[in-house]
Protein backbone atom coordinates (compact mmCIF):
# COMPACT_ATOMS: atom_id res chain seq x y z
CA UNK A 1 0.00 0.00 0.00
CA UNK A 2 1.40 3.41 -0.88
CA UNK A 3 1.19 6.33 1.52
CA UNK A 4 -1.78 8.59 0.80
CA UNK A 5 -1.25 11.97 -0.88
CA UNK A 6 -0.33 14.73 1.58
CA UNK A 7 -3.31 16.95 2.37
CA UNK A 8 -3.43 20.33 0.69
CA UNK A 9 -5.49 22.90 2.54
CA UNK A 10 -5.65 26.68 2.68
CA UNK A 11 -4.45 27.62 6.19
CA UNK A 12 -6.67 29.78 8.40
CA UNK A 13 -5.97 33.47 7.67
CA UNK A 14 -5.26 35.57 10.73
CA UNK A 15 -6.33 39.00 9.48
CA UNK A 16 -6.38 40.38 13.02
CA UNK A 17 -2.66 39.72 13.42
CA UNK A 18 -1.80 41.61 10.25
CA UNK A 19 -3.93 44.60 11.20
CA UNK A 20 -2.70 44.80 14.81
CA UNK A 21 0.90 44.27 13.65
CA UNK A 22 0.61 47.14 11.24
CA UNK A 23 -0.88 49.36 13.96
CA UNK A 24 1.97 48.55 16.35
CA UNK A 25 4.61 49.30 13.71
CA UNK A 26 2.91 52.56 12.81
CA UNK A 27 2.81 53.69 16.45
CA UNK A 28 6.46 52.74 16.92
CA UNK A 29 7.48 54.78 13.90
CA UNK A 30 5.49 57.74 15.23
CA UNK A 31 7.10 57.40 18.66
CA UNK A 32 10.65 57.15 17.31
CA UNK A 33 9.95 60.08 14.99
CA UNK A 34 8.65 62.16 17.90
CA UNK A 35 11.74 61.51 19.99
CA UNK A 36 14.10 62.03 17.07
CA UNK A 37 12.71 65.53 16.48
CA UNK A 38 12.28 66.34 20.17
CA UNK A 39 14.59 68.66 22.08
CA UNK A 40 17.11 65.94 22.93
CA UNK A 41 20.72 66.02 21.74
CA UNK A 42 21.14 62.30 21.05
CA UNK A 43 24.79 62.78 20.18
CA UNK A 44 25.33 63.87 23.80
CA UNK A 45 23.53 60.79 25.10
CA UNK A 46 25.71 58.61 22.92
CA UNK A 47 28.87 60.47 23.84
CA UNK A 48 28.37 60.01 27.57
CA UNK A 49 27.73 56.26 27.25
CA UNK A 50 31.49 55.69 27.20
CA UNK A 51 32.65 58.54 29.42
CA UNK A 52 34.79 57.29 32.32
CA UNK A 53 32.56 58.62 35.10
CA UNK A 54 29.51 56.87 33.67
CA UNK A 55 31.32 53.61 32.94
CA UNK A 56 32.82 53.41 36.40
CA UNK A 57 29.38 54.32 37.79
CA UNK A 58 27.91 51.37 35.91
CA UNK A 59 30.73 49.23 37.25
CA UNK A 60 29.86 50.27 40.80
CA UNK A 61 26.17 49.56 40.16
CA UNK A 62 27.11 46.07 39.02
CA UNK A 63 29.52 45.59 41.93
CA UNK A 64 27.11 46.68 44.67
CA UNK A 65 24.27 44.68 43.08
CA UNK A 66 26.28 41.46 42.88
CA UNK A 67 27.64 41.82 46.42
CA UNK A 68 24.31 42.83 47.95
CA UNK A 69 22.51 40.02 46.13
CA UNK A 70 25.14 37.52 47.29
CA UNK A 71 24.73 38.75 50.86
CA UNK A 72 20.96 38.49 50.45
CA UNK A 73 21.17 34.91 49.18
CA UNK A 74 23.41 33.81 52.04
CA UNK A 75 21.15 35.46 54.62
CA UNK A 76 18.07 34.10 52.86
CA UNK A 77 19.28 30.49 52.95
CA UNK A 78 20.32 30.75 56.60
CA UNK A 79 17.06 32.40 57.65
CA UNK A 80 14.91 29.94 55.67
CA UNK A 81 16.72 27.00 57.27
CA UNK A 82 16.39 28.65 60.70
CA UNK A 83 12.67 28.99 60.14
CA UNK A 84 12.37 25.32 59.20
CA UNK A 85 14.60 23.99 61.95
CA UNK A 86 11.91 23.32 64.52
CA UNK A 87 14.01 25.17 67.09
CA UNK A 88 11.65 27.81 68.55
CA UNK A 89 14.44 30.31 69.27
CA UNK A 90 15.92 30.38 65.76
CA UNK A 91 12.44 30.25 64.31
CA UNK A 92 11.36 33.35 66.22
CA UNK A 93 14.57 35.23 65.35
CA UNK A 94 14.05 34.44 61.68
CA UNK A 95 10.44 35.55 61.79
CA UNK A 96 11.38 38.83 63.52
CA UNK A 97 14.07 39.53 60.92
CA UNK A 98 11.72 39.05 58.00
CA UNK A 99 9.02 41.07 59.75
CA UNK A 100 11.27 44.09 60.27
CA UNK A 101 13.22 44.25 57.03
CA UNK A 102 10.31 43.42 54.78
CA UNK A 103 8.11 45.83 56.67
CA UNK A 104 10.16 49.00 56.17
CA UNK A 105 11.16 50.77 52.93
CA UNK A 106 14.65 49.98 51.69
CA UNK A 107 15.36 53.69 51.15
CA UNK A 108 14.68 54.26 54.84
CA UNK A 109 16.97 51.37 55.75
CA UNK A 110 19.75 52.84 53.57
CA UNK A 111 19.41 56.21 55.31
CA UNK A 112 19.47 54.58 58.76
CA UNK A 113 22.63 52.58 57.98
CA UNK A 114 24.30 55.67 56.59
CA UNK A 115 23.38 57.71 59.65
CA UNK A 116 24.23 54.97 62.13
CA UNK A 117 26.74 57.32 63.74
CA UNK A 118 23.82 59.28 65.19
CA UNK A 119 22.82 56.15 67.14
CA UNK A 120 26.23 54.67 67.91
CA UNK A 121 28.96 57.32 67.59
CA UNK A 122 31.66 54.67 68.00
CA UNK A 123 31.77 50.96 67.27
CA UNK A 124 34.47 48.97 69.10
CA UNK A 125 36.47 52.15 69.62
CA UNK A 126 36.33 53.28 66.00
CA UNK A 127 34.37 56.25 64.78
CA UNK A 128 31.19 55.01 63.13
CA UNK A 129 31.37 57.79 60.59
CA UNK A 130 34.73 56.49 59.38
CA UNK A 131 33.55 52.89 59.26
CA UNK A 132 30.21 53.46 57.59
CA UNK A 133 31.33 54.50 54.13
CA UNK A 134 28.67 54.98 51.45
CA UNK A 135 29.77 51.63 50.01
CA UNK A 136 29.33 49.74 53.27
CA UNK A 137 26.04 51.43 54.07
CA UNK A 138 24.72 50.58 50.60
CA UNK A 139 25.93 46.98 50.86
CA UNK A 140 24.37 46.44 54.29
CA UNK A 141 21.17 48.30 53.46
CA UNK A 142 20.52 46.55 50.15
CA UNK A 143 21.87 43.13 51.17
CA UNK A 144 20.13 42.78 54.50
CA UNK A 145 16.86 44.00 53.04
CA UNK A 146 17.26 41.53 50.18
CA UNK A 147 17.86 38.70 52.65
CA UNK A 148 14.31 39.06 53.95
CA UNK A 149 12.88 38.50 50.48
CA UNK A 150 15.33 35.72 49.64
CA UNK A 151 14.37 33.94 52.86
CA UNK A 152 10.80 33.66 51.64
CA UNK A 153 11.92 32.49 48.20
CA UNK A 154 14.24 29.85 49.66
CA UNK A 155 11.52 28.71 52.05
CA UNK A 156 9.13 28.17 49.14
CA UNK A 157 11.89 26.27 47.33
CA UNK A 158 12.58 23.97 50.27
CA UNK A 159 8.86 23.31 50.69
CA UNK A 160 8.58 22.37 47.01
CA UNK A 161 10.84 19.33 47.38
CA UNK A 162 8.89 16.10 47.79
CA UNK A 163 8.83 14.71 51.31
CA UNK A 164 9.87 11.32 49.95
CA UNK A 165 13.27 12.83 49.18
CA UNK A 166 14.03 13.64 52.81
CA UNK A 167 12.66 10.26 53.90
CA UNK A 168 14.96 8.50 51.45
CA UNK A 169 17.91 10.61 52.60
CA UNK A 170 17.14 9.94 56.26
CA UNK A 171 16.75 6.23 55.70
CA UNK A 172 20.26 6.22 54.20
CA UNK A 173 21.57 7.60 57.48
CA UNK A 174 22.00 11.23 56.43
CA UNK A 175 21.88 13.93 59.08
CA UNK A 176 19.71 17.02 58.52
CA UNK A 177 22.64 19.17 57.43
CA UNK A 178 23.94 16.67 54.90
CA UNK A 179 20.45 16.03 53.57
CA UNK A 180 19.84 19.75 53.14
CA UNK A 181 23.14 20.31 51.36
CA UNK A 182 23.18 17.30 49.07
CA UNK A 183 19.54 16.39 48.46
CA UNK A 184 17.04 19.11 49.29
CA UNK A 185 18.79 22.38 48.37
CA UNK A 186 20.00 21.22 44.92
CA UNK A 187 16.41 20.29 44.07
CA UNK A 188 15.01 23.45 45.61
CA UNK A 189 17.36 25.47 43.37
CA UNK A 190 15.12 24.81 40.38
CA UNK A 191 12.32 26.66 42.17
CA UNK A 192 14.61 29.24 43.81
CA UNK A 193 16.55 30.42 40.76
CA UNK A 194 13.86 32.04 38.57
CA UNK A 195 12.57 34.39 41.30
CA UNK A 196 16.17 35.03 42.40
CA UNK A 197 16.93 36.18 38.87
CA UNK A 198 14.04 38.60 39.15
CA UNK A 199 15.36 39.75 42.50
CA UNK A 200 18.77 40.44 40.97
CA UNK A 201 17.29 42.45 38.13
CA UNK A 202 15.35 44.38 40.75
CA UNK A 203 18.57 44.83 42.69
CA UNK A 204 20.37 46.28 39.66
CA UNK A 205 17.70 48.99 39.56
CA UNK A 206 17.05 49.38 43.30
CA UNK A 207 20.77 49.98 43.85
CA UNK A 208 20.15 53.39 42.26
CA UNK A 209 18.62 54.39 45.62
CA UNK A 210 22.16 54.33 46.99
CA UNK A 211 22.71 57.64 45.21
CA UNK A 212 20.92 59.30 48.13
CA UNK A 213 23.72 58.20 50.47
CA UNK A 214 26.53 59.46 48.24
CA UNK A 215 27.48 56.12 46.74
CA UNK A 216 28.88 56.90 43.27
CA UNK A 217 26.86 54.38 41.27
CA UNK A 218 25.43 54.92 37.81
CA UNK A 219 22.65 57.37 38.62
CA UNK A 220 24.86 59.40 40.93
CA UNK A 221 27.52 59.58 38.19
CA UNK A 222 24.94 60.97 35.79
CA UNK A 223 23.52 63.51 38.23
CA UNK A 224 27.00 64.72 39.11
CA UNK A 225 27.62 65.41 35.42
CA UNK A 226 24.32 67.06 34.58
CA UNK A 227 24.39 69.39 37.57
CA UNK A 228 27.39 71.01 35.91
CA UNK A 229 26.60 70.72 32.18
CA UNK A 230 22.78 70.90 32.52
CA UNK A 231 22.22 68.22 29.85
CA UNK A 232 19.72 66.57 32.16
CA UNK A 233 17.53 64.51 29.86
CA UNK A 234 20.45 63.43 27.66
CA UNK A 235 22.26 61.94 30.66
CA UNK A 236 19.13 60.31 32.03
CA UNK A 237 18.75 58.53 28.68
CA UNK A 238 22.41 57.48 28.89
CA UNK A 239 21.65 55.92 32.25
CA UNK A 240 18.54 54.20 30.87
CA UNK A 241 20.60 52.61 28.09
CA UNK A 242 23.14 51.37 30.62
CA UNK A 243 20.49 49.83 32.87
CA UNK A 244 18.86 48.10 29.89
CA UNK A 245 22.25 46.78 28.84
CA UNK A 246 22.98 45.39 32.30
CA UNK A 247 19.56 43.75 32.74
CA UNK A 248 19.59 42.31 29.19
CA UNK A 249 23.01 40.72 29.59
CA UNK A 250 21.92 39.23 32.88
CA UNK A 251 18.71 37.83 31.37
CA UNK A 252 20.76 35.73 28.95
CA UNK A 253 22.96 34.53 31.81
CA UNK A 254 19.84 33.64 33.81
CA UNK A 255 18.48 31.54 30.95
CA UNK A 256 21.55 29.31 30.96
CA UNK A 257 21.62 29.12 34.73
CA UNK A 258 18.01 27.88 34.87
CA UNK A 259 18.77 25.35 32.18
CA UNK A 260 21.70 24.02 34.16
CA UNK A 261 19.57 23.45 37.25
CA UNK A 262 16.70 21.78 35.42
CA UNK A 263 18.91 18.71 35.04
CA UNK A 264 17.00 15.60 36.05
CA UNK A 265 13.67 17.43 36.09
CA UNK A 266 12.89 16.47 32.53
CA UNK A 267 14.16 13.73 30.27
CA UNK A 268 16.04 16.02 27.94
CA UNK A 269 17.44 19.49 28.32
CA UNK A 270 15.63 22.04 26.18
CA UNK A 271 17.90 23.22 23.36
CA UNK A 272 19.49 26.64 23.77
CA UNK A 273 18.43 29.32 21.28
CA UNK A 274 21.77 28.85 19.47
CA UNK A 275 21.28 25.10 19.20
CA UNK A 276 17.75 25.65 17.97
CA UNK A 277 18.98 28.09 15.34
CA UNK A 278 21.65 25.66 14.16
CA UNK A 279 19.10 22.85 14.00
CA UNK A 280 16.76 25.01 11.96
CA UNK A 281 19.50 25.98 9.55
CA UNK A 282 20.81 22.47 8.94
CA UNK A 283 17.43 20.75 8.89
CA UNK A 284 15.80 20.23 5.53
CA UNK A 285 12.91 22.67 5.12
CA UNK A 286 9.55 21.14 5.97
CA UNK A 287 7.12 20.98 3.09
CA UNK B 1 16.57 -9.04 64.42
CA UNK B 2 13.30 -7.13 64.82
CA UNK B 3 11.29 -7.48 68.00
CA UNK B 4 8.04 -5.60 68.55
CA UNK B 5 6.09 -5.79 71.80
CA UNK B 6 2.73 -4.06 72.03
CA UNK B 7 3.79 -1.27 69.66
CA UNK B 8 1.27 1.58 69.60
CA UNK B 9 1.23 4.61 67.35
CA UNK B 10 -1.27 7.38 67.15
CA UNK B 11 -1.38 10.55 65.08
CA UNK B 12 -3.25 12.99 67.27
CA UNK B 13 -6.51 11.23 68.12
CA UNK B 14 -6.17 8.69 65.33
CA UNK B 15 -4.84 5.40 66.65
CA UNK B 16 -3.09 3.60 63.81
CA UNK B 17 -1.23 0.83 65.65
CA UNK B 18 -3.01 -0.73 68.60
CA UNK B 19 -0.42 -3.11 69.98
CA UNK B 20 1.65 -4.94 67.39
CA UNK B 21 3.62 -7.99 68.54
CA UNK B 22 6.04 -9.38 66.02
CA UNK B 23 9.40 -11.06 65.77
CA UNK B 24 11.69 -11.43 62.77
CA UNK B 25 14.78 -13.64 63.08
CA UNK B 26 18.05 -12.97 61.33
CA UNK B 27 17.97 -14.16 57.72
CA UNK B 28 14.19 -14.41 57.69
CA UNK B 29 11.77 -12.82 55.25
CA UNK B 30 8.62 -11.48 56.87
CA UNK B 31 5.73 -10.28 54.70
CA UNK B 32 3.16 -7.92 56.13
CA UNK B 33 -0.23 -8.23 54.49
CA UNK B 34 -3.40 -6.28 55.13
CA UNK B 35 -5.94 -3.87 53.72
CA UNK B 36 -4.89 -0.28 53.07
CA UNK B 37 -5.03 1.83 56.21
CA UNK B 38 -4.39 -1.19 58.39
CA UNK B 39 -1.16 0.30 59.74
CA UNK B 40 1.35 -2.02 58.09
CA UNK B 41 3.28 0.78 56.37
CA UNK B 42 3.25 2.86 59.54
CA UNK B 43 4.71 -0.07 61.45
CA UNK B 44 7.42 -0.50 58.83
CA UNK B 45 8.31 3.20 59.13
CA UNK B 46 8.54 2.85 62.91
CA UNK B 47 11.29 0.25 62.48
CA UNK B 48 13.77 2.87 61.19
CA UNK B 49 12.27 5.66 63.28
CA UNK B 50 10.73 7.61 60.41
CA UNK B 51 7.72 7.46 62.73
CA UNK B 52 8.04 7.63 66.49
CA UNK B 53 6.45 4.83 68.47
CA UNK B 54 3.90 6.15 70.98
CA UNK B 55 3.93 3.18 73.37
CA UNK B 56 5.37 -0.30 73.58
CA UNK B 57 8.86 -1.51 72.76
CA UNK B 58 10.44 -1.89 69.36
CA UNK B 59 14.01 -3.04 68.96
CA UNK B 60 16.33 -3.88 66.11
CA UNK B 61 19.27 -6.21 66.72
CA UNK B 62 18.66 -5.99 70.47
CA UNK B 63 18.74 -2.18 70.60
CA UNK B 64 15.69 0.00 71.15
CA UNK B 65 14.67 2.11 68.15
CA UNK B 66 15.07 5.85 68.78
CA UNK B 67 15.86 5.56 72.50
CA UNK B 68 18.57 4.48 74.90
CA UNK B 69 17.64 2.73 78.09
CA UNK B 70 19.64 3.51 81.20
CA UNK B 71 18.35 2.08 84.43
CA UNK B 72 14.62 2.58 84.39
CA UNK B 73 14.73 5.64 82.19
CA UNK B 74 14.49 6.13 78.44
CA UNK B 75 16.65 8.78 76.79
CA UNK B 76 15.81 10.06 73.35
CA UNK B 77 18.67 9.51 70.91
CA UNK B 78 20.45 12.47 69.34
CA UNK B 79 19.93 13.07 65.64
CA UNK B 80 23.40 11.74 64.75
CA UNK B 81 22.79 8.55 66.77
CA UNK B 82 19.46 7.92 65.04
CA UNK B 83 21.09 8.59 61.67
CA UNK B 84 23.86 6.08 62.41
CA UNK B 85 21.25 3.43 63.22
CA UNK B 86 19.22 4.19 60.11
CA UNK B 87 22.36 3.76 58.01
CA UNK B 88 22.33 0.07 58.95
CA UNK B 89 18.73 -0.43 57.80
CA UNK B 90 17.91 -0.25 54.11
CA UNK B 91 14.54 1.04 53.00
CA UNK B 92 12.77 0.81 49.65
CA UNK B 93 9.75 3.01 49.06
CA UNK B 94 6.58 2.59 47.07
CA UNK B 95 7.38 5.67 45.01
CA UNK B 96 11.13 4.87 44.65
CA UNK B 97 12.24 8.31 45.93
CA UNK B 98 15.41 8.31 43.87
CA UNK B 99 17.33 11.58 43.91
CA UNK B 100 16.32 13.06 40.54
CA UNK B 101 19.36 15.33 40.22
CA UNK B 102 21.81 12.44 40.37
CA UNK B 103 22.51 9.60 37.93
CA UNK B 104 21.74 5.99 38.87
CA UNK B 105 25.35 5.55 39.98
CA UNK B 106 25.26 8.91 41.79
CA UNK B 107 22.23 7.73 43.75
CA UNK B 108 23.98 4.52 44.74
CA UNK B 109 27.33 6.00 45.81
CA UNK B 110 25.98 9.11 47.57
CA UNK B 111 25.47 7.64 51.04
CA UNK B 112 28.57 5.38 51.06
CA UNK B 113 30.73 8.43 50.22
CA UNK B 114 29.00 11.07 52.36
CA UNK B 115 27.75 9.00 55.30
CA UNK B 116 30.25 6.12 55.44
CA UNK B 117 33.13 8.26 54.10
CA UNK B 118 34.29 5.53 51.75
CA UNK B 119 36.89 6.53 49.16
CA UNK B 120 35.16 7.46 45.91
CA UNK B 121 36.84 4.79 43.74
CA UNK B 122 35.85 2.06 46.16
CA UNK B 123 32.23 3.28 46.36
CA UNK B 124 32.00 3.62 42.59
CA UNK B 125 33.35 0.10 42.00
CA UNK B 126 30.88 -1.29 44.52
CA UNK B 127 28.05 0.82 43.05
CA UNK B 128 28.72 -0.50 39.56
CA UNK B 129 28.75 -4.06 40.86
CA UNK B 130 25.43 -3.51 42.64
CA UNK B 131 23.80 -1.96 39.57
CA UNK B 132 25.08 -4.92 37.61
CA UNK B 133 23.56 -7.26 40.18
CA UNK B 134 20.11 -5.68 39.73
CA UNK B 135 20.54 -5.91 35.95
CA UNK B 136 21.24 -2.25 35.21
CA UNK B 137 24.92 -2.28 34.25
CA UNK B 138 24.07 -0.29 31.11
CA UNK B 139 22.11 2.39 33.00
CA UNK B 140 24.77 3.71 35.40
CA UNK B 141 24.80 7.18 33.84
CA UNK B 142 21.03 7.49 33.31
CA UNK B 143 19.01 9.97 35.36
CA UNK B 144 15.93 8.60 37.16
CA UNK B 145 13.57 10.41 34.76
CA UNK B 146 15.11 8.40 31.91
CA UNK B 147 14.35 5.06 33.60
CA UNK B 148 11.17 2.99 33.74
CA UNK B 149 9.46 2.45 37.09
CA UNK B 150 10.89 -1.04 37.42
CA UNK B 151 14.39 0.19 36.64
CA UNK B 152 14.04 3.03 39.14
CA UNK B 153 12.96 0.64 41.86
CA UNK B 154 15.91 -1.62 41.13
CA UNK B 155 18.26 1.37 41.42
CA UNK B 156 16.56 2.17 44.74
CA UNK B 157 17.27 -1.37 45.95
CA UNK B 158 20.92 -1.07 44.85
CA UNK B 159 21.12 2.28 46.66
CA UNK B 160 19.92 0.68 49.89
CA UNK B 161 22.25 -2.32 49.49
CA UNK B 162 25.26 -0.04 49.02
CA UNK B 163 25.16 0.69 52.75
CA UNK B 164 25.51 -3.04 53.56
CA UNK B 165 22.35 -3.04 55.67
CA UNK B 166 21.69 -5.79 58.17
CA UNK B 167 17.96 -5.41 57.54
CA UNK B 168 15.95 -4.35 54.50
CA UNK B 169 12.51 -2.78 54.69
CA UNK B 170 10.27 -2.76 51.61
CA UNK B 171 7.20 -0.52 51.64
CA UNK B 172 4.91 -1.84 48.88
CA UNK B 173 7.84 -1.87 46.43
CA UNK B 174 5.76 -2.95 43.42
CA UNK B 175 2.49 -1.09 44.02
CA UNK B 176 3.40 1.88 41.82
CA UNK B 177 4.60 -0.27 38.92
CA UNK B 178 2.94 -1.27 35.68
CA UNK B 179 1.99 -4.97 35.89
CA UNK B 180 4.62 -6.11 33.40
CA UNK B 181 7.39 -4.43 35.43
CA UNK B 182 6.50 -6.06 38.76
CA UNK B 183 8.34 -9.26 37.93
CA UNK B 184 11.78 -7.71 37.45
CA UNK B 185 11.65 -6.09 40.91
CA UNK B 186 10.36 -9.25 42.60
CA UNK B 187 13.19 -11.22 40.94
CA UNK B 188 15.75 -8.93 42.56
CA UNK B 189 14.05 -9.30 45.94
CA UNK B 190 13.88 -13.07 45.58
CA UNK B 191 17.59 -13.10 44.82
CA UNK B 192 18.25 -11.02 47.94
CA UNK B 193 16.18 -13.34 50.12
CA UNK B 194 18.01 -16.41 48.87
CA UNK B 195 21.26 -14.63 49.76
CA UNK B 196 20.10 -14.62 53.38
CA UNK B 197 19.13 -10.95 53.74
CA UNK B 198 16.74 -10.23 56.60
CA UNK B 199 13.72 -8.55 55.04
CA UNK B 200 10.43 -7.05 56.18
CA UNK B 201 8.16 -6.58 53.18
CA UNK B 202 4.80 -4.83 53.03
CA UNK B 203 3.21 -6.23 49.89
CA UNK B 204 0.08 -7.24 48.07
CA UNK B 205 1.91 -9.80 45.95
CA UNK B 206 0.50 -13.07 47.30
CA UNK B 207 2.60 -15.18 44.96
CA UNK B 208 5.80 -13.56 46.21
CA UNK B 209 4.74 -13.90 49.86
CA UNK B 210 3.83 -17.55 49.46
CA UNK B 211 7.06 -18.39 47.71
CA UNK B 212 9.64 -16.30 49.58
CA UNK B 213 8.30 -15.48 53.04
CA UNK B 214 9.28 -17.48 56.09
CA UNK B 215 6.56 -15.76 58.04
CA UNK B 216 3.42 -13.94 56.92
CA UNK B 217 1.74 -11.45 59.23
CA UNK B 218 -1.78 -10.30 58.51
CA UNK B 219 -2.48 -6.89 60.02
CA UNK B 220 -5.89 -5.23 60.15
CA UNK B 221 -7.14 -2.32 62.22
CA UNK B 222 -3.72 -1.78 63.82
CA UNK B 223 -3.39 -5.26 65.31
CA UNK B 224 -1.89 -8.56 64.15
CA UNK B 225 -4.86 -10.72 63.22
CA UNK B 226 -2.96 -13.82 62.25
CA UNK B 227 0.62 -14.85 61.62
CA UNK B 228 2.55 -17.93 60.66
CA UNK B 229 4.15 -19.63 57.69
CA UNK B 230 2.59 -18.70 54.32
CA UNK B 231 1.14 -22.18 53.82
CA UNK B 232 -0.94 -21.58 56.93
CA UNK B 233 -1.86 -17.87 56.74
CA UNK B 234 -2.37 -17.55 52.99
CA UNK B 235 -3.62 -20.99 52.05
CA UNK B 236 -5.47 -22.05 55.16
CA UNK B 237 -6.29 -18.98 57.28
CA UNK B 238 -8.06 -19.50 60.57
CA UNK B 239 -9.51 -16.03 61.09
CA UNK B 240 -12.55 -14.79 59.17
CA UNK B 241 -10.98 -11.34 58.58
CA UNK B 242 -7.97 -12.93 56.91
CA UNK B 243 -10.18 -15.09 54.71
CA UNK B 244 -12.30 -12.09 53.67
CA UNK B 245 -9.22 -10.06 52.76
CA UNK B 246 -7.54 -12.83 50.81
CA UNK B 247 -10.72 -13.49 48.85
CA UNK B 248 -10.74 -9.83 47.70
CA UNK B 249 -7.06 -9.78 46.78
CA UNK B 250 -7.23 -12.90 44.64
Amino acid sequence: MTAPEPLVAVPVRHWGRWVSGALVIASLVALVNAFAHADVRWSTTKHFLTVDTIVSGAGRTLLISVLAQALGIVIGVVVAVMRQSGNPVTGAVAWLYVWFFRGTPVLLQLLIWYNLALVFPTILGHSTNDLMTPFLAALLGLGINEGAYMAEIVRAGLASVDEGQSEAAQSLGMTRGLMLRRIVLPQAMRVIIPPTGNEFINMLKTSSLAFTIQYAELLRAATSIYTSNLQVIELLFTVAVWYLLLTSVFSVFQYYLERRFSRGASRELTPTPLQRLRANLTKAPRL
Amino acid sequence: MVLAEQVHKHFGKLEVLKGIDLQVERGQVCCLLGPSGSGKSTFLRCINHLERVTAGRLSVDGELVGYREQGEKLYELRETETAAKRAEIGMVFQRFNLFPHMTALGNVVEAPIRVRRQPREQAVARGRALLDRVGLADKVDAYPAQLSGGQQQRVAIARALAMDPKLMLFDEPTSALDPELVGEVLDVMRDLASDGMTMVVVTHEMGFAREVADEVVFIDGGVVVESGPPAQVIDDPVMKRTRDFLRKVR
